[in-house]
């Protein structure tokens, strides 16, 4: 390849091989090396009107941050990233950079030209910075305000909501419900795709702008909205969308059907790939079938793949793969996942059935035996212009297994809502905003899945962000009349 | 927060009886609800019922030592902190007022029943109850339900204490005594509350038992503790743990309270291979 061929070409990342990366939970994408990186950056065009920045969801000066890498001057670098994203180093894993920066950037637009790696430099600078740059470092943070919000739940829309909010002097807490702090980034992401320290090295960061943590705190049970707005001056909900839908077909309550959330918490929150040095158990059988066709589908597939397992996280010597099977009821152009997850998963081996939908499932003696599945075709086009799937009538299959996992979508948790009905909530159950992301109740803001339904982590940082300044102007506005503390 | 243990004493065999330090849930905390704790940070987060609370500071549980997890809160001692506590969760017992009531609790579920006997007390109930263990060294707050219930019945499978049966015959003989209640509770081992409900159905008796199926966030997000009652399937986190005995499909329950007795014989083992209870180790396992 000559340097003009190269230039069309972007460089490829380093990967653990296939065969290896499914017996254990470390990461499967290692990044680039410094100087592939400063390459790759230096494909970039710098274009005076840039379309990626339009593609992303928070406006990164995605040209700007790329320049300083083709300069080695990683630190601002780092820098630029930080002004937008305050989670740079999990937003560059997780990111659907494909229909976001990458999807729009002009080379994607030209005949053997490939995109920028975008989403790869962002992880490198943000990377970089996380290990080469001294922890103790100087923190711009404005002059106190006095003025206190809480913030609900800390995900990826909670944290930006709160460190936004502190770096501009305001004294934020955050109110979590689980023991650990992170949302989906810890309960729902799995290790080998995003590596749970540096979602703790990132939250770090955001505690050291001054950002109260208390986890444990269930708003609406251990601590009520009512009491809140009596301590703080305003408030940003930012619960996510955690409860699982289930099929709910005959058969559910069989041992071996788990809920994708249920499968996932146990395995990265509880961490059951060291079980027993973690107590919490979970159990996969020899043959999986996974339903659905988007990230949660692909982490849950991935995850049973990696359960059958040897590594240094457990005892067991043995290798035994599991059989894993993905059924969904549209088809490949049609799954909501990242590309790059959906290829891991082939690669991996595991096996998709397309246009198949599970009605029935078949037990003996109360465990999982069997999934009676219906062939489907796909007819007109739905609310999300994708082709919707009808059943072919008459035509089933039955595939024997003894675990299955559906990761069908989540719908918003009640928990909070319901010990709080004065929140307007609209047709889908997520909490209804106006256009500064507050809720039907003065000074309450709200946003992420708990507003959009199940979306991705740069849209809710996004949502959190907005909110975030929305609270900003309400709080001055109304500075002079009330929540004077 | 530290959720330090302020109080602790030994209610029966294997059974602990703590205070813990928790302002935020004992101000908070309602009959029927129950805290989710985790004793060190690699534990499970297993379910506890808020037995009592002493209103402001602290909340109590008493738990029973039946595996690994259990096993590491029993050797948490007063000054020590769990590392986790959550709560209050579940809905509060729904307490009717000026009723005729009947609270029935066995084995370690008689911790559950102290709240719901206080709270329809203070509603003014007339409240009858019925304890139920394997022996009198397993009865555990009997003098503290005397002094509230206005009556209570003792059934032992030996005799030891009370009468010798268990806690149906005591059902029986109240309704055969002519005895009408306009609302029943049970909570105690599954099997126990399936055969209370058997019998308040025969005699139209609406009946709450607290299911305990396995939970982990107890929250509502992960449909791990779906039960059926009705024919319809419920999260016992968030829309239980009381349920009207009478619909619950209990097959299902114990059916899927085995999920994981494989591997936690596995997690107990490993537990006191660490050094947990040395003496204690069991057959079979690692090497
Ligand atoms: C398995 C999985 C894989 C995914 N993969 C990707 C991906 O690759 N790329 C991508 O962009 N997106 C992905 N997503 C989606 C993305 O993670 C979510 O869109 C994003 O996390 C939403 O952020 P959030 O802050 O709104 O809510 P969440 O991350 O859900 O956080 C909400 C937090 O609020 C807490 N909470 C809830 N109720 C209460 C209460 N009453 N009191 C206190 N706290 C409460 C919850 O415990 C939780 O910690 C994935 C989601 C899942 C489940
Ligand atoms: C709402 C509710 C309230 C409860 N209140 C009390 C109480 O006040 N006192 C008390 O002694 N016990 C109570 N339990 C039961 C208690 O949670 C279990 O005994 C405990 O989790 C066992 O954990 P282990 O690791 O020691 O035992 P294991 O060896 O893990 O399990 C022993 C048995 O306990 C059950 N169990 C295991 N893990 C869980 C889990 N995460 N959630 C629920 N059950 C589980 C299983 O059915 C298992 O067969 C309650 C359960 C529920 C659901
Ligand atoms: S314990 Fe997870 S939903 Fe009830």
């Amino acid at each position: 390849m000559n340097a003009q061929e190269r230039k069309k070409q972007r460089i490829p990342t380093h990967e653990r091989k296939p065969q290896r990366r499914k017996k254990d939970f470390f990461e499967v994408n290692l990044g680039y090396e410094e100087a592939e990186a400063v390459n790759e950056a230096e494909r970039c065009l710098q274009c005076t009107n840039p379309l990626c920045v339009k593609g992303c969801p928070v406006n990164i000066d995605i040209p700007g941050f790329i320049k300083k890498i083709t300069e080695k001057d990683y630190k601002t670098s780092g820098e630029i990233l930080k002004q937008y994203n305050y989670l740079p180093a999990i937003c560059g894993r997780v990111c659907p950079q494909e229909t976001q920066c990458e999807g729009a950037c002009i080379m994607n637009k030209m005949k053997h030209f490939q995109p920028i790696s975008i989403g790869k430099l962002e992880r490198y600078v943000a990377d970089w910075n996380r290990e080469k740059t001294d922890s103790k470092k100087e923190l711009n943070i404005s002059k106190a305000v006095n003025k206190k919000v809480a913030v609900v739940g800390s995900g990826p829309a909670g944290l930006t909501a709160a460190a936004y909010l502190a770096e501009r002097g305001f004294e934020v807490t955050i109110f979590e419900a689980l023991h650990l702090p992170g949302g989906v980034l810890v309960y729902g992401i799995p290790e080998f795709r995003l590596p749970k320290e540096i979602v703790r090295h990132e939250i770090s960061d955001i505690e050291k702008l001054g950002v109260q943590i208390k986890t444990d705190y269930i708003v609406g049970r251990t601590i009520t909205i009512e009491e809140l707005r009596d301590e703080f001056d305003a408030i940003f909900i930012g619960i996510g969308a955690g409860t699982p839908r289930m099929m709910g077909i005959p058969g559910s309550e069989l041992i071996g059907i788990y809920s994708s959330s249920e499968f996932l918490t146990r395995i990265n929150l509880m961490k059951s790939y060291d079980f027993p040095r973690h107590d919490t158990p979970v159990r996969v059988g020899k043959n999986v079938i996974v339903v659905g066709g988007g990230n949660v589908a692909m982490d849950s597939a991935r995850s049973a793949l990696r359960m059958g397992q040897t590594t240094q996280f457990s005892h067991h010597d043995t290798y035994h793969p599991n059989h894993v099977k993905v059924v969904y009821r549209r088809t490949e152009s049609e799954i909501p996942a990242r590309i790059e997850e959906y290829l891991h998963a082939v690669e991996e081996g595991i096996e998709f059935h397309w246009l198949k939908n599970p009605v029935e499932y078949i037990g003996e003696n109360g465990q999982l035996k069997a999934v009676k599945v219906q062939h489907m075709k796909l007819g007109e086009p739905d609310d999300s212009g994708r082709r919707r799937p009808v059943p072919i009538e008459g035509k089933f299959e039955v595939f024997d297994v003894d675990t299955v996992i559906e990761a069908i979508g989540q719908t918003p948790n009640k928990l909070l809502l319901e010990s709080f009905p004065q929140l307007k909530l609209n047709r889908r159950g997520t909490i209804e905003v106006d256009q500064n992301l507050m809720t039907s109740v003065e000074g309450i803001f709200a946003g992420g899945d708990i507003v959009t339904g199940a979306a991705t982590v740069i849209e809710a940082m996004g949502a959190g962000k907005q909110a975030a300044k929305s609270i900003i102007n309400y709080l001055s506005d109304d500075s002079d009349s009330h929540h004077q503390k | 927060m530290s959720y330090t243990i302020l109080k602790k004493v030994q209610a029966a065999p294997n059974e602990y009886d703590i205070w813990v330090k928790a302002p935020q849930i004992a101000s908070h905390a309602k009959a029927g609800q129950f805290v989710i704790v985790m004793a060190d940070e690699n534990s499970e987060r297993i379910p506890l019922t808020i037995a009592d609370t002493d209103k402001k500071e602290a909340i109590r549980v008493i738990y029973q030592v039946v595996g690994t997890s259990t096993e590491k809160l029993a050797q948490l001692n007063v000054g020590d902190a769990l590392s986790n506590c959550a709560g209050p969760l579940g809905q509060p017992s729904e307490i009717p007022e000026g009723k005729q009531t009947l609270v029935i609790g066995g084995g370690v579920g008689i911790a559950a029943i102290l709240t719901i006997i206080k709270t329809l007390k203070e509603k003014g109930n007339h409240v009858t109850t019925i304890l139920g263990s394997r022996d009198r060294e397993h009865l555990i707050l009997e003098n503290e339900i005397r002094e509230i219930a206005d009556e209570t019945l003792i059934y032992t499978d030996d005799g030891s204490a009370g009468k010798k049966g268990l806690v149906t015959d005591g059902m029986n003989a109240l309704f055969e005594a002519g005895k009408r209640f306009d609302a029943a509770w049970a909570v105690g081992p599954t099997i126990m509350m399936k055969f209370c409900s058997l019998v308040a159905k025969e005699h139209d008796l609406l009946i709450w038992t607290s299911l305990n199926p396995i939970m982990i966030d107890g929250t509502g997000m992960c449909g791990g503790c779906r039960v059926k009652v009705k024919d319809t399937i419920k999260y016992a986190c968030v829309d239980g743990p009381e349920f009207d005995g009478r619909y619950v499909d209990w097959d299902i329950l114990m059916n899927r309270q085995k999920q994981y007795s494989k591997e936690e014989t596995e997690s107990e083992h490993v537990c006191k291979l660490g050094g947990i209870h040395p003496s204690q180790s069991k057959e079979g396992g690692l090497q």
